[in-house]
């Protein structure tokens, strides 16, 4: 049964390399995509939107829910802050008088939630339903020189009532479990469910870059040669702000840790080109790394 | 059952003042917590270990420290619980983002000075009543989930704020501000909230949860911060990066049921603030050589009119 594909507002903006590695990853994976069915879904909000209106939140992602039930699909999602958004307002929709006051809102445009929605992160998908052990025998390269630091960030971390752990304890090391079985070495490092300071970037931006050089620099210490991450939010500013980051915290040497995508890392073991997953419209350049596997970016 | 502990130890006396990890291991019954767990390691192994405790039931809030690196309180948190999965031993710390006295000890000074910044007092207005200030029952009601706050420290011991900035005010002290901007029989709330909205406070919040997670009273002091944001908007403080962002954000999805990631960055930083839209072109031009640019033109999602009606909908309930 395809997924509903939910890409998130940053995968068709500012990060159409997790677009790209998505779908060819997928692709190899059998993982099957519906394209449309999410096409007329709007933004989950983010938490930005909930700031202003919490209901107003909950009443864009039961529209959201309402079109994937609607066509009989599950929604897949490849950003974190979309998952966590979804996760907590799905958490909230399950109590019938809120869920059926909220569709009064919904109901011209014929849409009513019933609270059975379930979306997963395309992490979740992989461990949960294609199995570490399939993805592990469809490997054509195997990584063992890279080292790979993971990075959660908070979204598909907390609130861990709302993401269901307890259900699901295998979603607590999923990212760990997916560097092992594309044959890479796991750097732990105790920063990796903080927060990477995307969301006051504009607002408190030395802070924002303190985060950055904190996790970056830390995981460059325990030998990491690059860091993957689920959320294209924490991409943006992990990659897109390293060089300032770099500049206002470690002015004597550049951290330069390039930040993969889930997929693009997948990717790689799977024998997909660099180039199909734009591995070379990175902030941080992939070179060094892509060398030590023989690939150019 | 046999627990093994790691706890780290720091005696500022020693003639080396450096922290190191020791290890206990000891027989528990199942129904032990951590703090049952510490006692005994204090009176029958090590009666140099230093940790606060008092109540032993979750409601003084003296023994907030970090638990295989999560804050929490030892009293409240089963040996069973605690176990990690690879049996390895359970490490127990002083709570963090605090200075450490000893041990489990931190100081404290800091956590209460910031408390103490928001005015945790009632500031009424006018003459005073005959009898007592009466304030509605649903309005109680709902400061009774901040007012069971314990004051532990859990979740500024792991904010991730207040890891990089100690002028953060911090989640306790914020959840508590709403404690008072939301009590009925404060009229102090036009200019707590304009100080709140300062360097330091509601804005600086990264929603990162860590205090929603770590809280062992469900206070959810972000839930509480996202709340003062918005009366701060409400009040009239919108000359903020913050609140031109959460409005630039609402527009943007409101307009085209999507993010137009270009737009909401010029208007967060307010179109005219000439000194932040020249720090973004760096970043700007080194996205398009890497070939990073969202779409230079943003369309609307297909039948965004109707992520339109839920938005008139939903705010005219607001308003009716
Ligand atoms: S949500 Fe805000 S206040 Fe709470 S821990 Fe994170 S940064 Fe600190
Ligand atoms: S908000 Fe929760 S974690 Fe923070 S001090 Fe109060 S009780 Fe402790
Ligand atoms: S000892 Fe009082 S809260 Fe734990």
């Amino acid at each position: 049964m395809p997924y509903a594909f939910y890409p998130g507002c940053v995968s068709r903006g500012a990060c159409p390399e997790l677009y790209a590695a998505t779908l060819e990853v997928c692709r190899r994976l059998g993982i099957e995509l519906d394209l449309t069915t999410m096409q007329s879904a709007s933004c989950t909000g983010a938490g930005v939107l909930q700031e202003k209106n919490l209901r107003l939140g909950d009443t864009l992602n039961a529209r959201t829910f309402a079109m994937a039930e609607r066509a009989g699909r599950q929604i897949l999602t490849i950003c974190s802050t979309c998952q966590g958004v979804m996760s907590q307002a799905n958490a909230r929709l399950q109590d019938d008088d809120y869920r059926a006051s909220v569709n009064e809102d919904l109901a011209e445009e014929g849409l009513s939630y019933n609270g059975t929605a379930d979306p997963k992160h395309l992490l979740w998908v992989i461990v949960e339903e294609v199995g570490i052990d399939t993805l592990e025998s469809m490997v054509v390269q195997r990584l063992p020189s890279l080292r790979i630091a993971p990075f959660y960030g908070c979204y598909i971390v907390r609130p861990s009532s709302d993401l269901k752990f307890e259900e699901h304890p295998e979603r607590e090391d999923a990212l760990e479990r997916v560097i092992e079985a594309v044959g890479a070495q796991v750097v732990d490092f105790p920063g990796k469910t903080l927060c990477c300071g995307f969301p006051i970037l504009t607002i408190n931006e030395t802070n924002s870059l303190k985060m950055v050089a904190n996790h970056t620099m830390d995981a460059k210490g325990r030998g990491a040669d690059a860091m993957v991450t689920p959320c294209p939010l924490c991409h943006l500013n992990l990659d897109g702000y390293q060089p300032q980051a770099a500049k206002a915290n470690s002015p004597l040497s550049p951290i330069d840790v390039p930040i993969l995508h889930l997929p693009q890392l997948i990717g790689l073991a799977l024998g997909i080109p660099p180039k199909a997953m734009r591995l070379n419209s990175h902030i941080v350049s992939t070179k060094t790394m892509l060398s030590e596997l023989a690939l150019s970016p | 059952m046999q627990v093994k502990f790691k706890v780290r130890r720091f005696d500022p006396d020693a003639d080396r003042p450096v922290a190191r990890y020791d290890e206990y291991e000891l027989e528990m019954s199942e129904s032990n917590t951590v703090l049952d767990g510490l006692i005994r390691i204090r009176e029958e192994m090590d009666g140099t270990l230093a940790l606060r405790c008092s109540c032993r039931s979750a409601i003084c809030g003296s023994c907030a420290m970090r638990i295989n690196g999560q804050a929490g309180l030892a009293c409240n948190t089963l040996l069973i619980h605690a176990i990690p999965k690879d049996g390895g031993p359970i490490v127990v710390e002083p709570a963090g983002n605090l200075e450490v006295q000893k041990d489990l000890i931190v100081d404290f000074a800091p956590f209460w000075s910031k408390v103490r910044a928001v005015q945790p007092w009632l500031q009424p207005e006018g003459p005073e009543p005959e009898t007592e200030y009466i304030a509605p029952a649903d309005d109680m009601q709902h400061l009774t989930g901040v007012m069971a706050c314990i004051m532990c420290g859990a979740c500024v011991s792991d904010c991730t704020v207040l890891d990089v900035d100690d002028n953060f005010l911090g989640p306790a002290a914020l959840a508590k501000a709403y404690r008072f901007v939301r009590d009925p029989r404060d009229d102090a709330d036009s200019s707590r909230l304009g100080a709140l909205n300062e360097y330091g406070g509601v804005w600086d919040c990264t929603r990162c949860m860590q205090c929603v997670e770590v809280c062992p009273k469900n206070v959810d002091p972000m839930g509480r911060i996202m709340a003062l944001r918005d009366r701060a908007m409400e009040e009239g403080y919108t000359n903020t990066t913050g609140a031109r962002h959460a409005k630039a954000f609402s527009d943007s999805v409101e307009h085209s049921g999507w993010l137009d990631e270009t737009k909401l960055v010029v208007k967060s930083h307010g179109v005219t603030n000439v000194k932040e839209m020249l720090k973004l072109l760096p970043v700007a031009a080194r996205s398009f050589r890497a070939g990073k640019v969202p779409p230079l033109r943003h369309k609307s999602i297909p039948g965004a009119e109707n992520v339109r009606r839920v938005f008139e909908k939903v705010e005219s309930r607001d308003q009716g």
